[in-house]
């Protein structure tokens, strides 16, 4: 029994929930502040310095709120369905490789929790059964905005999880690997894979706005009409479960695109400073955060400057336009590979 | 349209470097209990029942202001001097209850320009906010200035010589 190892990655396991949670939480503060500052406003700078106590109070606010289960809800569903959000929201992290290897006392750690070597896959597997917590508790809220807001959700995740799926199809074309790990590892230098699959990357980050419900693409959850969408019905410390299963996926989205197509913990010139391997992968692991921080803020930028798609718009665009284009990639990259026999670009040995 | 309109791709980035010029603009926000914007020299807020030089009401109650109000927010009980009274009111009959609405209150100045007395000022201070209603109904106690000379409320800036002789001016409908 290799307890070393159980024990490290016990204690590693917890430290990325934590991370994850607390990066979550901030995300609502720097949502909050992002719009503010966008709209020429301040945002939240009352609770503590500069505001940063704020999502506690928010926290707070949460759990001290009244908890209503209506009276026509299936209490069972509409308990499961926050649920369900929440826990598979987490679950991704576990296969994203956070950092390289930490060399301790002549044994190597990895800061990834489980290197699968069907990495993508999961991800997948766990942002399709992310849906189900969407769909579950706005039809067991036994209310029409509710259950208008889970079929959107229902429809639009499958349709941009067609076009998302393509995307990465192309991308494993370049890659020839499906775990995460290898795939950072080809990225090594500057070789990121969004100079080899631009096309791919557009495609990809669309998708994954669609995928965690973000503006434009929030339809299943828009105020003005549905009145919350899929959770109208739900208080207290429930609601704060769906709403902080979308910062989370958002995280989440964020650190896939970066390991996917901007290196992971690849850093360029890191190599030439001539720093031991045990600085140059925290070092990699704090350009990681810094590359998600990018993207989550992309998201919040997104977000407080383009209006929600009309809901034909959104089924076009998916059908119509990426779908087309995340095949066209497929057949593109496949062409290109096969016709100059120019084997996988990233793969150091056959080069 | 055109491609390049269809395709909405140059259109979202356009949109967005307006949003970030917003991020990086000044704020337009004053935080404020800390800060306070600069306010009219005659702005109109809170009233004030002013006090004669030597520390007496001047209102006598005649109930002008609150003929005048279009909002009916004042009410007014008049009662008589009585003798050894004569250091805390100036006229021989004072308000004996006055009470302002600061909820029906329009802070239109009707009742300082009613008023012969010169007795009630609108100032620039604000009507604190309260947690109900009750509270908004000031009566004497935060009415009247105080006595203290140091603590006297300014309005010189309302009572000036103008204003005065405006209001001596009984041509004007407000002395009817």
């Amino acid at each position: 029994m290799d307890w070393i190892l159980y024990i490290y990655k016990t204690i590693f396991l917890i430290i990325i929930f934590l991370v994850t949670l607390v990066v979550a939480m901030y995300s609502t503060y720097g949502e909050r502040k992002v719009a503010a500052f966008m709209q020429d406003r301040r945002g939240p700078n009352r609770a503590g310095l500069f505001g940063l106590l704020q999502p506690i109070a928010d926290g707070v606010k949460m759990f001290m709120k009244e908890e209503i289960i209506p009276t026509t809800a299936n209490r069972v569903l509409f308990i499961l369905g926050p649920s369900i959000a929440m826990t598979t929201a987490m679950l991704t992290g576990v296969v994203i490789p956070w950092g390289d290897t930490i060399t301790i006392g002549g044994r190597e750690f990895s800061m990834q929790i489980a290197d699968l070597n069907i990495g993508i896959l999961y991800v997948f597997a766990m942002v399709s059964i992310g849906v189900y917590g969407i769909m579950i508790g706005g039809w067991a809220s036994n209310n029409k905005y509710a259950l208008l807001g889970s079929i959107r959700a229902a429809s639009q995740m499958i349709s941009y999880e067609i076009a998302m799926g393509m995307s990465i199809v192309a991308l494993i074309l370049t890659t020839g690997t499906l775990s995460l790990h290898e795939i950072v590892e080809q990225q090594h230098g500057m070789h990121w894979n969004v100079f080899y699959q631009p096309l791919g990357f557009l495609i990809f980050l669309i998708c994954a706005f669609a995928e965690t419900n973000r503006a434009p693409f929030d339809l299943p959850e828009c105020e003005t009409e549905l009145i919350g969408g899929y959770h109208t019905e739900y208080s207290s410390m429930k609601l704060g479960f769906y709403l902080f299963a979308e910062y989370i996926n958002m995280f989440i989205s964020s650190a896939v695109i970066a390991t996917l197509y901007f290196g992971g913990y690849n850093m360029p010139f890191i190599d030439q400073l001539g720093l031991s391997a045990n600085v140059v992968t925290l070092l990699g692991s704090f350009f990681f955060f810094l590359k998600i921080l990018g993207f989550i803020f992309l998201f919040m930028w997104i977000r407080w400057t383009l209006p929600r798609f009309r809901y034909d718009q959104l089924m076009n665009l998916g059908w119509k336009k990426l779908m087309p284009m995340a095949i066209f990639n497929i057949l593109a990259t496949g062409a290109y590979y096969y016709f100059t026999e120019f084997n996988y670009p990233n793969t150091p040995c056959k080069l | 349209m055109t491609f390049v309109e269809r395709i909405y791709l140059p259109a979202i980035v356009k949109g967005m470097f307006i949003t970030l010029k917003h991020f990086f603009k000044k704020k337009a926000t004053i935080s404020y209990p800390e800060q306070t914007r600069e306010f009219s020299q005659i702005y109109r807020g809170l009233h004030v029942l002013k006090r004669d030089d030597e520390g007496r009401e001047r209102c006598t109650a005649c109930g002008l202001c609150a003929v005048a109000c279009p909002a009916e927010a004042i009410i007014m009980i008049a009662a008589e001097r009585k003798p050894g009274e004569e250091h805390l009111y100036r006229e021989e009959k004072y308000a004996e209850v006055y009470e302002i609405n600061m909820l029906r209150c329009i802070f239109c100045g009707d009742c300082e320009e009613a008023c012969p007395k010169e007795a009630i000022f609108l100032t620039d201070r604000i009507v604190e906010s309260e947690y109900e209603r009750l509270p908004f109904v000031y009566g004497k106690d935060r009415l009247v200035e105080p006595l203290d000379l140091n603590l006297r409320i300014d309005v010189s800036v309302r009572q000036t010589e103008n204003v005065l002789k405006f209001k001596q001016n009984k041509r004007f409908a407000h002395n009817k």
